[in-house]
């Protein structure tokens, strides 16, 4: 495309030394999260000219089913386990699973878990939308997460991860906080937004993302127990000189399979077998950090920035 | 730059599914089932006999552990054919040794092409379930719905002949299916198919025809799925199968019976390197007190029993999940 830029410009350079140090809450030094991905992937949807939503003719009857059988079998077995440890998920949400399977929403809300966006399907893409289209998409998926739980979604991870340029810029005109889609950094940074308000990042690991490391890492179930307890090592280690935040994005439908829970299982186990971690939603991160060290890192920020040659 | 605007209208958004096929249910919500003697946890092994034609088109698409090689392909061929001659014979011991009762899911063709094959599979009267015609003979959305009741009435009707069993279960080549398959198999007589891996127990699924049962069979557990999709190792393989079985025993405590579905291939675990590593499962899996093996038509007619009985006790819920529900026919149904 043409109108293509070399980079956005969504936040500028910002080395992982000599930051202001982060102090998560009760003088914790990682924040800790889990991202459960609740996600409805259509049987049939309208052909994207830029994505294919399947790789064969509908009916895709692996790829979809094995998408369903996250929500009626996997759900419960996730939620379960993250009531054992304490968790509250931060939901990426395809909001069409408010009307498709209330159930879901409503045992979440009982458990105080948040709801960020993830679009309205995870097979309805970005990709092609004019700003106002996307604009529509971005705020049926919000309106219909408050309407059903009560709370507009601070959160977005676009659908399927498909962008477009101004995807950050509408979230925060819209009322949101911060985003997922950035994978720049292990510390929330602020996020340069066209209408100037204050909105940022917050770290959601691609790398312990379940669906990458299993569908295209392909990692053996009992390594990825391996690379999410030596990814928390380094990460608290780091986080006495500073707080690092650390998350695992799941999918009900890779996670909860019966021979890939026990992995999960030992690295929830371990990890909050430590002291000095803080279990907290997405949202809680966001909020912390601006009310706390949104000034003190845009000020580091400025006086680290230099002229792009 | 923009897209038509049936881009952001969404016609099927609304409670349950986007489709007529199934109700929605969630697992947990079902009436605990009771396997027999008291077991929790139904061992389910499935051999998938397959043929792939040297001559294969590869339309619409290729099939998993197709041929990838121009014509002729004697690599990947004859790697195939190696499970129906050497792999199978080293299955049929490991099964006797462990005492499995497996199922046999056979491509037609094979059938005809190896009668002998056949004969020993029929001497030990394990059920044969019917895997279409041969592994090129694909089912696929958009499908000529006539060309495919020839080739569905076709592949059942040699099996049925040959193998003298009723045959009711049903596995697509390379699990892919058109909109029109599951009205097919039941106009013939079909009671099981096991493409669908939406669910680890059996659910109602509907068609214009009338209600076909849809079984578990786990794809992220195939032998091929876990060697040859994701490369990983089999050492890993058997962990995985070990982990699975002993999770399932685990929530059948207090969740009611389960099933371990191990769906396998001869031309892949049947290799000499590779067959110590099923044996090592078989055993791991057949040690646990709670296990029970059993082909497909006996778990789902234990399924049944178990259902219809939990139903007389009162339970709210119908049987097969919660399936209570009127029954809405897909758009996609002839």
């Amino acid at each position: 495309m043409d109108t293509a830029h070399e980079d956005l410009n969504l936040y500028e350079y910002w080395p992982y030394h000599q930051r202001p140090k982060i102090v998560w809450p009760g003088g914790a030094r990682l924040a800790f999260w889990v991202a459960p991905n609740i996600e409805f992937y259509e049987i049939d949807p309208p052909m994207n000219p830029f994505r294919k939503p399947w790789p064969r003719p509908s009916p895709a009857v692996s790829g979809y089913s094995i998408r369903d059988y996250g929500n009626r079998v996997g759900h419960m077995r996730q939620m379960k386990l993250l009531d054992k440890y304490k968790i509250r998920g931060s939901i990426s949400l395809s909001a069409a699973i408010c009307d498709h399977h209330p159930e879901i929403i409503q045992m979440c809300c009982e458990r105080d878990w948040e709801f960020f966006s993830h679009g309205v399907y995870n097979t309805r893409y970005t990709y092609g939308l004019s700003e106002e289209q996307e604009r529509e998409m971005i705020r049926d998926a919000c309106n219909t997460i408050e309407e059903h739980t009560g709370k507009f979604p601070a959160g977005y991870l676009a659908p399927a991860l498909s962008h477009s340029e101004h995807t950050l810029d509408l979230f925060s005109e819209e009322g949101g906080l911060y985003t997922c889609d950035l994978f720049h950094d292990d510390q929330p940074t602020p996020v340069r937004i066209r209408n100037g308000k204050k909105f940022v990042s917050v770290p959601y690991s691609l790398e312990m993302n379940d669906t990458i490391a299993y569908v295209v890492n392909k990692i053996e179930p009992r390594q990825y127990g391996k690379i999410i307890q030596a990814n928390f090592d380094r990460l608290y280690q780091e986080g006495e000189e500073s707080g690092t935040v650390m998350c695992i994005p799941t999918h009900n439908y890779q996670i909860s399979c019966p021979h890939r829970l026990r992995a999960f299982e030992e690295a929830l186990e371990y990890i909050t077998g430590h002291s000095g971690v803080w279990l907290a939603t997405g949202k809680e991160i966001a909020e912390y950090f601006i009310e706390n060290y949104y000034e003190s890192s845009i000020v580091d920020i400025d006086s680290k920035a230099r002229e792009v040659i | 730059m923009s897209l038509n605007k049936k881009f952001l209208e969404y016609p099927r958004r609304g409670y349950g599914m986007d489709h007529g096929r199934y109700e929605w249910s969630m697992l947990i919500d079902r009436p605990k089932v009771a396997w027999p003697s008291g077991k929790k946890l139904a061992l389910w092994v499935n051999v998938c006999l397959q043929f792939f034609p040297v001559n294969q088109k590869g339309k619409p698409f290729l099939p998993s552990g197709g041929l990838s090689m121009p014509y002729p392909d004697l690599r990947h061929f004859t790697l195939r054919e190696y499970g129906n001659r050497v792999g199978i014979y080293r299955f049929l011991k490991a099964f006797d040794k462990y005492s499995i009762r497996p199922s046999f899911a056979i491509n037609s063709r094979l059938v005809q092409r190896y009668p002998y094959l056949l004969d020993v599979l029929k001497e030990r009267g394990d059920e044969i379930i019917c895997h279409g015609f041969h592994m090129d003979a694909l089912h696929y959305g958009g499908q000529d719905i006539h060309e495919e009741r020839d080739l569905i009435k076709r592949s059942l009707g040699i099996l049925r002949e040959l193998s003298g069993q009723d045959v009711n279960g049903w596995i697509s080549p390379d699990r892919s299916e058109s909109e029109n398959t599951p009205e097919l198999l039941v106009e013939n007589e079909v009671k099981y198919f096991c493409d669908w891996v939406n669910d680890d127990m059996p659910y109602l699924f509907s068609t214009a025809n009338g209600d076909i049962v849809a079984m578990p069979l786990s794809q992220e557990l195939e032998d091929k799925f876990i060697l040859m999709n994701n490369h990983h190792s089999e050492d890993s393989y058997v962990d995985q199968i070990c982990d699975a079985c002993d999770f399932l025993l685990a929530e059948s405590e207090d969740q009611g019976g389960r099933i371990l579905s191990l769906n396998i291939h001869p031309w892949m675990l049947g290799q000499p390197h590779r067959i110590g590593k099923l044996e090592q499962v078989l055993e791991y899996v057949t040690s646990q007190p709670a296990v029970w093996s059993a082909p497909a038509n006996e778990i789902l007619s234990y399924f049944k029993e178990s259902n219809s009985q939990s139903h007389e006790l009162g339970d709210s819920k119908e049987s097969y999940g919660g399936y209570a529900y009127p029954i809405k026919v897909g758009k996609g149904s002839p």
